[in-house]
């Protein structure tokens, strides 16, 4: 099957600290690729480059099998990529409307916002999907005040608004309460129904199992091994889990 | 006054009756009218205490003469402080820029091309603030400060530390479009700043541009997650600076139909004054152009107020340095309590 996204032999350090080492990684259109590892196994450090805010080292990327030299975050953008960041990436001071259209304003040709549409829009999105059930959130809302899962919720609702081909959830049930999980696990269902792609990270290897169909695991910048899961069960996923985090290897 | 910073708190439940909205009003500009409330008590304050002074038009006549020199500067520097970022430099840009233009006056005889290389000049400088803060990563007060003596020494050398007298400049059309007279009594640079606080005003709050430049000052890293182009807004912003600068020098100069190699230096506390006093924050992410635009009439209007109540010009500066401080420390109380 014709691959939506490739990384071949992805290498990206940080001064000393070399946190990508000649990783391969490729999703397939209607695919959920579960991504586990450690803290510090590279996770965030491997979507950052899908998503274009880091440029690797060495290596290529690919989408569609068309090779993109030096990806930006506007240009990944523009192939379908959305993200849902670990560190949110949210402006605490501005309103929500501001904060769900962030580096993609509405705006005339002339790039004057369309303030009214982004607000008419942002107010669709609350009461569709955000699961906002204190009724006092509006548009104009700083979001400083959220709640740390009210915060979550708009970064997520942020990711879905825009026709992505590529899901990127990175650590998104964090603060969540079980009944907003749920209905972001069947979310990630819907999308992979819909032939769209997602990688999700999760330190709860349960949501990842529940809702993956193939799972990488990364261990110190490396990939340490690939399952698909279908072929193994979930305690043998958390032994092998265990047995990385020892010993570097899944046997 | 500053206790208003507070960002609107989610306005109440399931209410939209005409009273919560208003209030909303009141919240989300809370900011803006308390600065207004300032503005006008204090304006009432000094009429009470000196009644002959600011009953007459003359003062009026006068502050609008002389407050859009650091008024024009202090509106895109405001975007620049709600950027998180600063520039001390701007005085000595004023001058660059008017020596500038005295050169390619004397060189040319045409004001006009004199002008366009005035303002081309402080952009110029401006984008080298830029470049140093932004792509060599110099922290933007060092900086500036560093640029700020480097480019009074170029004025001082390249004028020798003489004066010069722009009688010519100033008679012609383009000072009387610069400086001239409206209706025999608002100085046209008046109606300059006016126009550039629309203008800004503008870039600010209705265009992706000061979308971007909120963002970039409140949180910089998930600007770029985002795809905010970060370091072409931070850039243009110290341009943009470097060119109000440049207008507001040559505009001084005229005004006064003098060049002086000092030119610009009072200006430094003024404009900062009138940023923070507007309710910019330091922190970034927080600022009006409204807040900048009439705290520079509150701060223009301090000096003349000081002396008409029978002070002596001595208080002013005092008063300045309290102002700076005190909305600074407001704001760094404020941003503590909302953790
Ligand atoms: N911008 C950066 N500068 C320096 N080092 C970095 C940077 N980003 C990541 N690293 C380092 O790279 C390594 C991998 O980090 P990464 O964030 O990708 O891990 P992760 O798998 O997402 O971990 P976690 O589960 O804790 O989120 C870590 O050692 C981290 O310190
Ligand atoms: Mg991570």
């Amino acid at each position: 099957m014709q691959s939506k996204l490739e990384l071949r032999n992805i290498s990206k350090s940080f001064g000393e600290v070399q946190s990508l080492r000649n990783v391969n990684f490729r999703v397939i259109p209607g695919e959920v690729v579960g991504l586990l590892g450690d803290n510090g196994a590279g996770k965030s450090t491997l979507i950052k480059i899908i998503t274009g805010y880091h440029q690797p080292d060495t290596g290529e990327i690919y989408f569609d099998e068309q090779k993109v030299d030096h990806l930006t975050v506007p240009k990944a953008r523009a192939l379908g990529v959305e993200t849902v960041y670990q560190e949110r990436a949210l402006a605490d001071l501005q309103t929500l409307w501001r904060n769900i259209f962030i580096g993609r304003e509405l705006t005339t040709r002339l790039g004057f916002l369309d303030i009214k549409r982004m607000r008419t829009e942002t107010e669709h999105l609350m009461k569709e999907s955000m699961g906002f059930t204190s009724h006092a959130v509006t548009p104009d809302s700083i979001i400083g005040t959220f709640s740390g899962g009210e915060k979550q919720g708009v970064a997520i609702v942020r990711a879905l608004h825009f026709q992505a081909e590529i899901i990127i959830l990175d650590e998104p049930t964090m603060g969540l309460a079980l009944s907003e999980t749920n209905k972001l696990l069947d979310f990630v269902r819907q999308v992979k129904a819909a032939g769209k792609s997602v990688i999700f990270i999760d330190h709860n290897i349960f949501h990842v199992y529940e809702v993956a169909d193939r799972i990488v695991i990364l261990d110190r910048g490396r990939v340490a091994g690939e399952f698909m899961r279908k072929d193994i069960s979930l305690e043998l996923l958390v032994e092998k889990m265990r047995r990385v985090a020892k010993t570097g290897s899944l046997d | 006054m500053a206790s208003e910073v507070t960002p609107n708190k989610r306005s109440d439940a399931n209410d939209v009756s005409r009273s919560s909205r208003t209030s909303a009003f009141l919240r989300r500009n809370a900011l803006q009218l308390g600065i207004l409330t300032v503005f006008l008590l204090l304006w009432l304050f000094f009429i009470i205490a000196a009644p002959n002074t600011f009953l007459a038009p003359e003062i009026y006549a006068s502050f609008m003469a002389t407050v859009p020199f650091f008024g024009i500067v202090a509106l895109p520097l405001t975007m620049v402080v709600i950027a998180g970022d600063i520039d001390l430099s701007f005085p000595s840009i004023m001058a660059v820029g008017t020596v500038t233009f005295i050169g390619v006056y004397d060189a040319t005889q045409n004001v006009w091309i004199a002008f366009a290389a005035c303002l081309l000049a402080g952009f110029l400088v401006g984008l080298i603030n830029g470049l140093l803060v932004v792509r060599i990563g110099i922290p933007s007060l060092i900086a500036t400060i560093g640029t700020q003596f480097f480019w009074r020494g170029v004025v001082l050398v390249v004028r020798e530390g003489r004066s010069a007298v722009l009688v010519e400049p100033k008679n012609s059309l383009l000072g009387q479009i610069l400086v001239g007279k409206l209706f025999d009594y608002i100085p046209m640079q008046m109606v300059w700043f006016v126009l550039i606080a629309i203008l800004v005003w503008y870039i600010l709050n209705r265009h992706r541009f000061g979308a971007h430049v909120y963002l970039i000052g409140d949180n910089e890293q998930s600007a770029r997650l985002m795809g905010v182009q970060v370091e072409r807004t931070r850039i243009l912003l110290f341009a943009f600076v470097g060119l109000a600068a440049a207008f507001a020098g040559i505009i001084a100069s005229l005004h006064v139909v003098n060049f002086f190699t000092t030119l610009g230096e009072g200006h430094l506390l003024t404009t900062l004054a009138s940023i923070f006093l507007g309710g910019t924050s330091v922190f970034g992410g927080v600022g009006t152009i409204i807040g900048t635009f009439i705290a520079t009439f509150i701060i223009g209007s301090i000096n003349a107020g000081i002396v008409a109540i029978g002070l002596t010009g001595f208080w002013t500066q005092l008063i300045y340095g309290l102002i700076i401080t005190v909305s600074v420390a407001m704001h760094t109380l404020l941003r503590k309590r909302l953790g």
